[in-house]
């Protein structure tokens, strides 16, 4: 399939291209053209993603390593073709390190159950962060309850940064087993010194799991770099479908961790007496996967690297920029988290008005943003709110999509005063 | 620029979301019990003091929410004084009514159209599905204490 290149200049992205390949932005909502600040919830759908599942049902579908025939080839070859995509863009140095998953709530859990209850020592901690999701919390809690795994929690500054010294106090003991963090939060945006976290969580003995949800969608990640052993990936921020994510991990875990699910497809030989498993990573693939999704994520990955890191990063840093400026300037607005690394996602309050309030004014404007406590209960309790209003940033985010929420949030302080 | 919000947000639900009248916990409580709606976080609890023939003597309540769950509250205290408890129940089920689908045709006969009619205001919910829960939490609250429990179950 081809990828159309909406790039004018290497490094730059041209906004106005971009939004022509993602057909749900000529809609109107509420009689109004829709102006989409969601994207950290799920994003929008590019074309070629559309297309590309659409072509799979429409000409070659059929289950996956399983049938001797045409049908069942071709789609074996696009379904795993998304494994080699997805290894090259977080440079995975093996592909069956790459395990399918249905999003990284899944990709998590399977390593809370699999790593934690097969490889995890009885005894040891997991520590998380302030500001985890609950994706990455209640799985450790579940284990706790299961196992008696203890979880640890590292504080987070008033800044909305990772308390570096509380982080390392956790680990000083050498009984945290595993370290599993956010890459970026959800809710604040920052980004997590995820380098540092892995070189001392190493140093201390434990391995690092990243939630990766956010971060991938903005930056480029390269899990070699980062030296991390887990990495969460949820397909349907990637501008990818829902149905489809991945986790990453290094093989000789992978090897070593038992089965999460059992079923088809993961299995090599089965008696009633013993089964053994498949290679690594079918042994964590039970069942029939979501081999459409798999096949829309991987044009999903094209269209990222077709834009390029370079571009989006530059684009959404001008964007979060604009957006903290053009907020601030607003009285009585207090934007949650001031990380000096941060990423397109701002969350704020607005005095004398509750976030659903000022949700649904701003939906009347055809302004889509989130309102709530965004899975982040604790962090929200942190920061002494119950909820805040959050827009958030993709690809084809404008400036004057950000002019649109500060103007109509001037309107709304209006009303609530 | 929200002139279409107006039948959302009333005056009177602004006033009453701002500056409730009932958001206290009354000297002597006889039923409590609280409600959340957890897709959101709007969190209430209902205090009732009941008058010596068992009709409801005061209301009040402590809430974390939206406009429309406070003024909800305050608009609930307010039209369920003085009623017996099988009033204030009914007077939900028609303030439901109303609030899911804007109208009541059927709602209650005399005894509460007065009250019907302070409500009114929060019909404009029907309009916005995922507020509707919204206007209808304390009353839950309400009618869970009534019934002797601690916590409403939601919808
Ligand atoms: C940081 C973070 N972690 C985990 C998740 C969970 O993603 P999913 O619901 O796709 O599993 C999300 C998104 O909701 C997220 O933002």
């Amino acid at each position: 399939m081809n990828v159309t290149t909406p790039i004018l200049a290497p490094g730059r992205l041209d906004v106005a291209r971009v939004r022509e390949d993602f057909p749900i932005l000529g809609e109107t909502v509420r009689g109004k053209p829709l102006v989409f600040l969601d994207s950290a919830a799920s994003a929008q759908k590019p074309r070629v993603v559309i297309d590309a599942m659409r072509e799979t049902m429409e000409t070659q579908y059929a289950n996956v390593h399983r049938g001797l025939h045409w049908m069942s080839e071709r789609t074996t070859d696009a379904y795993e073709g998304t494994r080699d995509a997805m290894a090259a863009l977080i440079n995975a140095p093996d592909r069956h390190e790459i395990v399918f998953v249905r999003n990284s709530t899944e990709a998590i859990n399977l390593v809370a159950h699999s790593f934690g209850r097969g490889i995890l020592k009885p005894g040891l901690a997991v520590l998380i962060s302030g500001m985890e999701h609950h994706s990455n919390i209640i799985p450790w809690m579940m284990l706790r309850e299961a196992y008696g795994t203890e979880l640890r929690v590292a504080p987070i500054t008033d800044a909305g940064e990772l308390d570096m010294a509380g982080f390392e106090a956790l680990l000083a003991d050498g009984k945290v087993g595993l370290v599993a963090i956010t890459h970026m939060s959800n809710v604040l945006g920052t980004y997590t010194p995820a380098e540092r976290i892995v070189q001392i969580a190493h140093a201390h003995g434990a391995k690092v799991l990243f939630d990766g949800s956010q971060a991938v969608v903005h930056r480029r990640v390269d899990v070699q770099a980062l030296d991390c052993d887990f990495y969460a990936i949820t397909g349907h921020k990637l501008y990818g479908p829902t149905g489809i994510g991945v986790l990453w991990a290094r093989r000789e875990l992978l090897e070593r961790m038992p089965p999460f699910m059992g079923g088809g497809e993961m299995i090599s030989s089965v008696s009633y007496e013993r089964a053994t498993w498949a290679e690594v990573p079918h042994k964590f693939e039970a069942g029939t996967p979501a081999i459409i999704e798999a096949i829309g994520l991987k044009a999903a990955i094209g269209y990222v690297q077709s834009i390029g890191y370079e571009a989006i990063a530059a684009h959404e840093a001008s964007l979060t920029e604009h957006a903290m400026a053009r907020l601030s300037a607003i009285e009585g607005v207090h934007i949650l988290g001031r990380a000096q690394d941060r990423g397109g996602v701002v969350s704020f309050v607005l005095d004398r008005a509750h976030a659903h309030d000022v949700a649904t004014l701003l939906d009347r404007q055809g302004i889509a943003v989130r309102a709530g406590h965004h899975c982040a209960e604790p962090l929200m309790r942190r920061f002494g709110v119950e909820s805040t209003a959050r827009a958030s940033f993709g690809v084809y985010t404008t400036r004057e999509e950000i002019d649109a929420l500060g103007d109509t949030l001037e309107r709304v302080r209006e009303f609530f005063a | 620029m929200f002139d279409d919000l107006r039948d959302l947000y009333q005056e009177v639900i602004l006033d009453h979301g701002r500056r409730p009248r009932h958001a206290h916990r009354p000297e002597q409580v006889d039923a409590t019990a609280k409600g959340d709606n957890p897709m959101c976080g709007d969190r209430v609890q209902v205090f009732v003091r009941y008058a010596p023939d068992g009709s409801i003597a005061e209301t009040g309540f402590d809430a974390r929410g939206c406009a429309i769950s406070i003024a909800s509250a305050d608009l609930m205290a307010e039209t369920v004084q003085g009623r017996t408890p099988d009033d204030a129940r009914a007077l939900f089920a028609a303030f439901r009514e109303m609030a899911r689908t804007g109208v009541c045709p059927e709602c209650g006969g005399e005894k509460f159209d007065e009250a019907l009619e302070r409500l009114q205001p929060l019909s404009g919910v029907h309009e916005y599905p995922s507020r509707v829960k919204c206007a209808t939490l304390p009353w839950h609250a309400l009618v869970a204490a009534l019934a002797g429990e601690k916590e409403s179950t939601s919808e």
